[in-house]
């Protein structure tokens, strides 16, 4: 009995490892293909971020391979879940440049984890595109490491640009003290209105959770400021919107990407509270780029939604590294991450470049809402 | 002025964790239960309104009307499917308090799965225009929210001193056994404390859809934790009292907001519920009742 077990044993590990082999199959670029890895959050509370940026990516590689590939070669794009978390990030990592022999990868998608294996990485010296990791110490981890969306202080400072534009001299910010993205946000926000000559003359916080924004937002009236900063994201911006309202505070209301969806939050008789609010993106599904409008009906025929702004910051970081690959003429590590430090490249995102941190440099799109929807106003770079 | 803007922003909140308050402290003072579903009844009654006024595009009476209904009703349900078999069999109050946190768990996932886990807005119920009163100005809900939960309280006093069926709630709550012997049917009088104080909680509910524009599963939580202490803090099983606590609460909270406490105000609330129980352990108007041997 115990011999026909081991027998059994054996044939189920012989018939399992055509298929590891398989599994692991990459040889790097040694082959007839470029093998390029990608973390993403798939499963758990971040999935969305995770999912959405990964179809953007796919979709990109997709893409590039159906036009001929890079070098002569396909991309093989080799993708692991990492559940937002940090642990297993890292532990995906080292799957992908030990086993999948990847030459570059595409991620990770939150912040955290982002940070965890930008860390990670730079004993490999593995280039690195994060599309939407924000914080501010994932690209100072080392000099492999480049992001494509904005980091959180710069949308403050942008905000912060854009109030002077509007012409307002005195303004209030109301954050979420426990968030670092809203934390992020205000603190360069009021350093850069500092130095804009824009005083702040209310600077409220709130706790993570709460619903109640009458206190601060009665302080900040008493202020009477002309442009009213709140980097929250949608939910909260709604009820502080509705509130503010309710209060008779009616100053112009200024946002940052974290409002995009804020329309879905605010019933239709409450719209009013909304309406005229400014805010920064980094993308428009009612941009007038055809590039733009052609990914928005490639990406719901092939996913079944509406892209977001993550699956747009993914796909213009696939196309940036396949870019950077190019340019390099070689899969040979530190080529491509010369090539991505000097890389121009005009993606669904604008015309963009890497900084000497090895941050995006790119114009931000503004958005007010108007009579309940979201509506194009300019492109706009600070200074 | 804008000191007195915060006090009365402090007692709109307030207000409402008075209306919740109330229902703890009915429910404690008739078996001893600190209904910890309490707080989710909160949470089904501003569905039931999301519902009504948003789903089926009813008119606000309805809406409230129907929110008020289904309260009483849930009330009553949880009472008789999930404490009345304890009751009945003497069961110790632990087991009776654990019952509670497992029907608040599942209606919360109940509605979650219902109704996703992202919040859901709320259109405006009441004409939302700013309140000016000389150089202050104060948003209708605040206002309304006030005007409400003093009516309601008022309403409430009445029907305990008054009516012969609070006469049966005070006697049941002073010694059921007694009670019963006096021939007061005191199952139906607990299940009728149950439904006055869901009843309360949907009043609750509206106004907290009207204050806030926005609810979620979860809504009913930390709401239902600070109405507890609100309770406690103005002497359980009181009804004065919970209605002072609920204002004492919200004005704390809001004044220590507004001095830049955001952090602290929930530490604030609970540090003040800390001084009053060591200084009077039965509550603001609490009595110290002696256990007779």
């Amino acid at each position: 009995m115990k011999k026909r077990l081991l027998a059994a044993l054996m044939v189920c590990v012989l018939a399992a490892l055509p298929l590891a082999g398989c599994q692991s199959g990459g040889e790097g670029s040694t082959g007839d293909e470029i093998v390029i890895g990608g973390l993403a959050p798939l499963t758990g509370s971040v999935s969305v971020y995770g999912i959405a940026t990964n179809n953007g990516v796919q979709m990109a590689f997709d893409e590039i391979n159906a036009a001929g590939g890079v070098l002569g070669k396909q991309i093989k794009y080799v993708y692991e879940d990492e559940k937002g978390d940090a642990t297993e990030a890292t532990n995906a990592y080292r799957k992908l440049v030990d086993r999948d022999k990847v030459v570059a990868i595409i991620g990770d998608v939150t912040s955290k984890p982002a940070a965890a294996v930008a860390q990670a990485s730079v004993a490999d010296n593995i280039p690195i595109v994060t599309a939407t990791a924000t914080a501010l110490n994932v690209t100072e981890a080392g000099k492999n490491v480049f992001r494509v969306c904005f980091t959180d202080p710069e949308q403050g400072e942008i905000m912060a640009n854009y109030a002077q534009k509007l012409g307002k001299k005195t303004a209030a910010v109301i954050y979420d003290t426990s968030d670092d993205y809203s934390k992020g946000l205000r603190d360069s926000f009021k350093a850069t209105a500092a130095e804009l000559g824009i005083t702040v003359v209310a600077d409220e916080g709130f706790a993570k959770g709460a619903v109640d924004f009458r206190p601060q937002l009665t302080n900040i009236k008493a202020k009477n400021p002309e442009v009213l900063f709140v980097p929250t994201y949608y939910e909260q911006a709604a009820l502080i919107a509705v509130q503010a309202k309710e209060i008779g505070l009616s100053t112009q209301i200024v946002g940052a990407d974290g409002w995009d969806g804020v329309i879905g939050k605010v019933d239709k008789s409450n719209l009013d509270a909304v309406n005229g609010a400014y805010y920064c993106s980094q993308y428009t599904a009612e941009s007038t780029d055809e590039r733009v409008q052609a990914f928005i009906k490639n990406y719901k025929e092939k996913f079944g939604e509406e892209p977001n702004q993550f699956s747009v910051l993914g796909y213009d970081a696939a196309y940036m590294m396949a870019e950077a690959i190019k340019n390099a003429g070689s899969t040979e590590k530190q080529a491509i991450i010369d090539a991505l430090t000097v890389l121009e490249y005009n993606g669904l995102t604008g015309q963009m470049h890497f900084d000497e941190n090895r941050n995006v440099v790119k114009e931000a799109i503004i958005i007010r809402i108007d009579n309940g929807a979201y509506k194009f106003v300019e492109n706009f770079s600070k200074e | 002025m804008d000191f007195l803007v915060q006090i009365i922003n402090g007692l709109g909140l307030g207000s409402i964790y008075a209306l919740v308050a109330l229902g703890y402290s009915m429910v404690y003072g008739i078996i001893q239960l600190i209904n910890f579903a309490h707080g989710d009844i909160i949470m089904v009654g501003g569905y039931a309104v999301f519902v009504a006024m948003v789903q089926l595009g009813l008119p606000l009476w309805v809406a409230v009307i129907l929110s008020i209904a289904v309260c009483t009703l849930l009330g009553v349900i949880i009472e008789r499917l999930a404490y009345h078999r304890l009751l009945v069999k003497n069961a110790p109050r632990l087991s009776l308090l654990i019952t509670a946190i497992g029907v608040s768990i599942f209606l919360q996932n109940l509605f979650q799965l219902g109704f996703s886990s992202s919040a859901q807005s709320m259109p405006v119920m009441f004409p939302s225009k700013v309140i000016t009163l000389g150089s202050i100005q104060l948003s209708f809900s605040t206002v309304l929210n006030i005007l409400t939960s003093v009516a309601m309280m008022i309403l409430l006093v009445i029907i305990v001193n008054k009516s012969k069926m609070g006469k049966a709630m005070r006697a049941t709550s002073e010694d059921a056994g007694a009670a019963k012997l006096m021939g007061i049917n005191t199952n139906s009088t607990i299940a009728f404390t149950f439904a006055i104080g869901s009843a309360l909680a949907a009043v609750g509910a509206v106004l907290y859809c009207n204050t806030f524009h926005q609810i979620t599963p979860y809504m009913g939580g930390m709401l239902g934790l600070k109405a507890f202490v609100a309770a406690v803090l103005g002497g359980i099983g009181n009804i004065p009292g919970a209605m002072l606590g609920g204002y004492i609460l919200g004005v704390a909270e809001s004044l220590t907001i507004a001095a830049g406490g955001s952090q602290i105000s929930d530490a604030v609330v609970f540090g003040i519920l800390i001084l009053v129980l060591l200084v009077k352990p039965a509550g603001l108007l609490g009595k110290n009742v002696q256990e007779k041997v």
